[in-house]
């Protein structure tokens, strides 16, 4: 099965964002950056059917030169080979143009199975891989916990809210998006490291004049609704402070 | 027009359609007086559209096929395309839920429209309507507006809008049945019944106090002190989803938009920054208490009471204090 993975570089999670001067996005010249972890799931997954299947697995990203570093992250922890969509405006881009990115890039491929995490942690939309699946005509289906390949085609199961799944089989070609916690992540090896170094990264340029359809007008810290006591001093003083404030307002007996 | 796309299942309506009206019925008035008109899609609906008529709306629109019977995304889109083109709305307004996120990405970028999603406010920019919706996890929030011709498709998070602020009408909104034409050859999924895992053993809905663990936690090895803790509080042990997808906690004890929802009189954040899948499960609770060393933590803005410290000192000594 030849599956591709796309991987997005978002700011990493200790890092407490900073809005640019015109308040329209953050200042990512600050930022420390990682693989998206809904992302790092999916490349998990495609390495584990690869390993039960055969086949290759590729990685697909898109964004600035720095997104390289995912790339090879990816490759060493056992992809195959990557596609790298390259352009500074794919930082920030919304879903479509994202989409569109991806597409030129994968679509002569013709991958049988296209795997991406459910949403990501930067921008959160939550709509990439299925824009992506309409963009190569690929049936897809959300927010997968198991992936089973029956036949000529697969037998997945969807997470819907509250406890509740639901298995759905469909044909390949096919795109998933795949749920935290589908399986347990591994982590390159210094094997991998090195032999990640041979593989190859095909650069490409993003179709000339993608534009989005939704921008940012202004970005700020959440104003805060609710008034929230502040307990201070030390661990133990702070521990008092709240256990008085508890037992008074009979929120424990 | 705004046009409310709701949700139902097996012919009972999700009840998060109903914050999606009143979302929608602010809107039509932020956007100078817009009528309303409410759609919802599946196999028999009619009683579902009636009752969905008890609101101050324009019109309901019913569109009933066998084929919409179970949901599938290819199903659906055709069928909500079909509307969207007939109905020429300005906004369409959808509630951010699982299926939503399986559907409206594919149903805008077909129409070649921005879909805006997980809003969580109304906001104003230039005169005309903004969405404000969270980033990085909740640590930023962003005004946001269409580049583009309408609609507008915008999905609004669990819990951001009131269903009980949605207006009722007068007398009931006259309803309308549209036929759409399906092919059934054209939808590639083909769903199962849905179905629970194995039955759960706790059910957090239940419980008066819960205390709660995140990333903070780092180890599993240092789960027992958390559950010192839940144990001098009298409380259940829940967690944010990455415990649980780690294998730390079982998948029950989650609490999250995909995991439990839940609302105990005390529910105190250990370690747990409050990513928005996290927050809309547990901002109902009656007193929440967060414990984190990040004061900018997301958790604090949903916060009763706050400590900004360790957990590996602060928990002892809470422990300690609640034994005196």
């Amino acid at each position: 099965m030849k599956i591709a993975v796309c991987v997005k570089q978002v700011p990493t999670r200790e890092w407490q964002p900073r809005v640019n001067e015109t308040r329209t996005w953050i200042r990512d010249q600050d930022a420390s950056f990682e693989m998206n972890e809904p992302d790092a799931y999916a490349l998990e997954e495609a390495l584990r059917l690869k390993e039960r299947h055969g086949g290759e697995v590729v990685v697909c990203s898109a964004g600035p030169a720095r997104v390289g570093q995912v790339i090879r992250e990816a490759l060493a922890r056992g992809a195959d080979r990557a596609i790298h969509v390259e352009d500074d405006l794919l930082g920030a881009a919304d879903p479509l143009v994202v989409a569109d990115a991806l597409a030129s890039g994968m679509r002569d491929e013709r991958f049988d199975l296209v795997l991406t995490g459910l949403q990501s942690d930067d921008q959160g939309f939550a709509q990439t891989g299925v824009v992506l699946a309409e963009r190569l005509g690929l049936a897809h289906a959300t927010i997968i916990m198991e992936v089973q390949v029956a036949g000529a085609g697969l037998r997945v199961k969807r997470e819907l809210e509250g406890g509740w799944f639901q298995w759905i089989e469909m044909p390949l070609p096919a795109l998933l998006t795949i749920q935290s916690g589908i399986n347990q992540l591994r982590y390159a090896t210094l094997k991998g490291i090195m032999a990640a170094k041979r593989k190859e990264i095909r650069k490409v340029a993003p179709p000339a004049g993608l534009a989005g359809l939704q921008r940012v007008v202004n970005l700020y810290v959440p104003e805060k609704r609710k008034h929230t006591e502040m307990i201070g001093g030390t661990p133990a003083e702070a521990a008092k402070g709240l256990v008085k404030r508890l037992r008074d307002g009979a929120h424990i007996t | 027009m705004v046009l409310v796309i709701a949700e139902q299942r097996a012919g009972a309506l999700n009840r998060v359609s109903w914050e999606t009206v009143a979302a929608a019925q602010q809107l039509a008035g932020a956007a100078g007086g817009m009528p309303v008109t409410i759609a919802v899609a599946g196999g028999s609906i009619r009683d579902l559209a009636a009752e969905l008529a008890s609101a101050s709306v324009a019109s309901v629109v019913a569109i009933e096929h066998p084929l919409l019977a179970s949901y599938t995304p290819d199903g659906f889109v055709q069928a909500l395309q079909e509307l969207v083109s007939r109905t020429t709305p300005s906004y369409v307004a959808i509630p951010h839920t699982y299926q939503t996120r399986d559907f409206a990405p594919a149903l805008a970028s077909r129409l070649a429209r921005p879909l805006i999603t997980d809003v969580i406010g109304l906001a104003s920019f230039e005169g005309r309507p903004a969405f404000v919706r969270p980033l990085f996890q909740g640590r930023l929030v962003a005004d946001v507006v269409p580049d583009a011709a309408p609609p507008c498709f915008v999905t609004f998070q669990v819990g951001a809008f009131r269903a009980d602020d949605v207006v009722r009408g007068a007398a009931p909104a006259p309803v309308s049945t549209m036929e759409v034409a399906l092919d059934a050859s054209t939808i590639r999924q083909k769903p199962e019944p849905p179905f629970r895992e194995a039955k759960q053993a706790v059910d957090l809905s239940q419980a008066e106090r819960i205390v709660a663990v995140g990333r903070g936690i780092k180890a599993p090895e240092h789960l027992p002190l958390v559950r010192a803790l839940a144990d001098a509080l009298g409380a259940e042990l829940g967690a944010s989803r990455p415990i649980c997808d780690s294998g730390w906690l079982p998948m029950e004890r989650q609490i999250g938009s995909s995991g439990q929802t839940v609302a105990p009189k005390l529910y105190v954040a250990v370690g747990l920054s409050g990513a928005i899948q996290h927050l809309v499960g547990m901002k109902a609770s009656r007193a929440i208490v967060a414990i984190n060393k990040d004061p900018d933590a997301p958790i604090f803005e949903v916060a009763d009471y706050g400590i900004v410290g360790d957990l590996f000192e602060v928990v002892p000594a809470l422990i300690a204090e609640l034994g005196r």
